[in-house]
């Protein structure tokens, strides 16, 4: 446990200068200044591999399987040579008792210090039932682990906002992580699933330079500051007014902006437009489908992946809504104008009467 | 989950319906009010057949100054005509605009790049900038101007203006912006039947009315 990165990867048998290429690498995919390579090298070369223990509750697994598929750097990459992954129940060989201490071995050994990467929402509801391993609910598994993490990394959007089990109607009370723990500072990697080298490049980015700044929702600035419609490639197409109106018509086959699709890009903060996916391959908007929304809260709740951004949300029935408004609008001007009548009937009357027999003038004793 | 998530979320869902609701009541409120009023009988000789046609032909010759007053008025008119066309343009032109449109009445028409959209809302901008200034400085205009006129120039002037802060992210992020954007609009939909905003739909059957009856008495219009 006493070696550190660089001891890590010169028993690989890595160079110092793959080292280098690597911290060169991870400080250009973090959109950090060339300086920053050197501190990088400098700070992870006499760091201890850190113990990381990674536990998944509410979640499909997809967040590890797209951290899997990282390639700057890889996932083996990062477990040979940067950290100690000291629990992870799905790439483990190990399960059942035997996982369950070799667990509380790592987190005792490092307690205080590791990294707690959690995958998954949290139910609180039923006493926590809905999610019960080794005989402990999910809830008190977190709360306990928590307290010997020097931080919590919550990876996809299920860990850091709630993401599917959150949805409504919420059936097992799910929460993200940052409801239960609130002593422990915590990066909220978010996505459905995030992007693979957000997830290992903000490890390294932790171990390197400690918290990154956050934005408001507790994301790296790095990789969220900017929307996937700010930095999408169909941009120009927004702007010049070209929009594809169905997944077959000619806007769609030329590639134009997929907006009135239901593109959640204009409110949606990711690197997908820009990291992209399967090695820079491609993502979402490339491939012809618009933007879901994934790394922002509630993101299934915001009225439909096909509805474009400034509709409604709601599903109310329009025509008889604003029907009844019309409808209750007019009754209550017929009532008004009828008011209107009878004070006009009465003013009339009281003229007519006026005319018929005018009031004695004031002054007609005086002379 | 999060205040300004839920911001945009409330300005698209309720806050719209509410806005909608109020809206069309009230038009309608308005509107069957004043054309079930009590009107006296004209009991004169009609000078025209069909007085109601020069209604209709009013509706537009009051669209422009008579000769007579133009020296005075005419580059004022001038100003508010370049505030409304550039706001019309805004309002029709702009694609999340129509999609909301569509999205409630059905309707959908194409739209304009974003660029003319800019320029449009700029000019509506200035010119709107420009009719309060000489509001404020008209010896007349001052006097008869009171609370309705000012705070409906603030509930037009605030949606152009945030309008283009979200799109050029000005002053903040952007779902924050279109969700200020979207309720000050809405707040607008809301206040315009019960203000002098009302004249978008009135305007037609005051000119209407007012043409008939001058027209039927002989009276040029």
């Amino acid at each position: 446990m006493d070696e550190t990165i660089l001891d890590a990867f010169r028993q690989n048998g890595l160079s110092r200068r793959a080292f280098l290429k690597f911290c060169a690498a991870t400080t250009s995919l973090l959109a950090l200044p060339p300086a920053a390579a050197a501190a990088m090298a400098e700070k992870l070369a006499g760091t201890l591999r850190p113990t990381v223990i990674y536990l998944s509750y509410q979640e499909c697994t997809g967040c590890l399987e797209s951290m899997t598929r990282s390639f700057s750097p890889t996932i083996e990459h990062l477990m040979f040579n940067n950290i100690s992954l000291a629990f992870n129940d799905t790439l483990q060989a190990a399960a059942g008792e035997a996982a369950e201490a070799a667990r509380k071995e790592a987190m005792r050994k490092a307690w205080g210090k590791y990294i707690l990467i959690v995958d998954g929402a949290v139910p609180m509801g039923g006493g926590g039932a809905y999610c019960v391993a080794a005989g402990q609910s999910a809830v008190d598994d977190l709360r306990h682990a928590a307290q010997g993490a020097a931080a919590i990394i919550a990876v996809g959007t299920c860990a850091a906002f709630g993401g599917v089990p959150y949805a409504a109607p919420n059936p097992t009370g799910a929460v993200p992580v940052s409801e239960i723990i609130r002593d422990r500072p915590i990066i909220n990697v978010s996505g459905c699933p995030p992007i693979p080298e957000v997830m290992t490049g903000v490890i390294v980015y932790y171990l390197s330079f400690g918290m990154p700044a956050l934005d408001r929702q507790g994301r790296p600035v790095a990789f969220y500051g900017n929307t996937i419609h700010d930095r999408c490639y169909r941009r120009p197409f927004y702007d010049e007014g070209r929009f594809a109106h169905t997944f077959d018509d000619e806007g769609a086959r030329n590639g134009w902006c997929l907006y009135e699709l239901g593109c959640k890009g204009p409110v949606t903060y990711n690197a997908c437009a820009t990291l992209k996916w399967n090695q820079g391959t491609s993502f979402p908007i490339q491939s012809g489908h618009g933007c879901l929304g994934c790394s922002e809260p509630d993101f299934w709740d915001k009225g439909g992946f096909y509805r474009p951004l400034p509709a409604a949300t709601g599903h109310w029935p329009r025509g008889e809504v604003l029907g009844g408004a019309a409808l209750g609008g007019a009754v209550v001007g017929v009532g008004a104008a009828a008011l209107a009548r009878s004070r006009q009937q009465a003013a009339a009357a009281k003229s007519a009467k006026e005319v018929s027999h005018p009031p004695p003038k004031e002054d007609s004793h005086e002379h | 989950m999060s205040t300004e998530a839920d911001l945009l979320d409330f300005a698209r869902g309720p806050a719209l319906e509410a806005a909608l609701v109020i809206l069309v009541f009230g038009m309608f409120w308005r509107l069957v009010a004043v054309l079930a009023l009590r009107r006296s009988r004209d009991l004169s000789e009609p000078r025209v057949r069909h007085a109601w046609l020069w209604g209709v032909r009013t509706i537009f010759t009051r669209m422009w100054p008579r000769r007579e007053f133009r020296p005075r008025i005419l580059h004022w008119e001038a100003v508010s005509y370049l505030f409304h066309f550039a706001l019309a343009v805004v309002i029709v032109g702009l694609v999340p605009h129509i999609l909301l449109i569509r999205d409630i009445t059905g309707l959908s028409w194409p739209g304009l790049p974003t660029g003319v959209i800019t320029f449009a809302a700029g000019v509506a901008l200035i010119s709107l900038l420009a009719l309060l200034a000489h509001r404020a400085t008209h010896p007349v205009l001052r006097r008869i101007s009171n609370f309705d006129d000012y705070f409906s120039w603030l509930l037009v002037f605030a949606p152009l203006l945030t309008g283009l802060m979200a799109y050029y992210h000005l002053g903040g992020p952007y779902e924050d912006l279109l969700a200020v954007h979207m309720l000050s609009a809405e707040l607008l939909l809301a206040w315009l039947p019960f203000s002098k905003l009302a004249h978008t739909v009135l305007f037609l059957f005051s000119r209407g009315v007012t043409g008939t009856i001058y027209s039927r008495r002989g009276a040029q219009t």
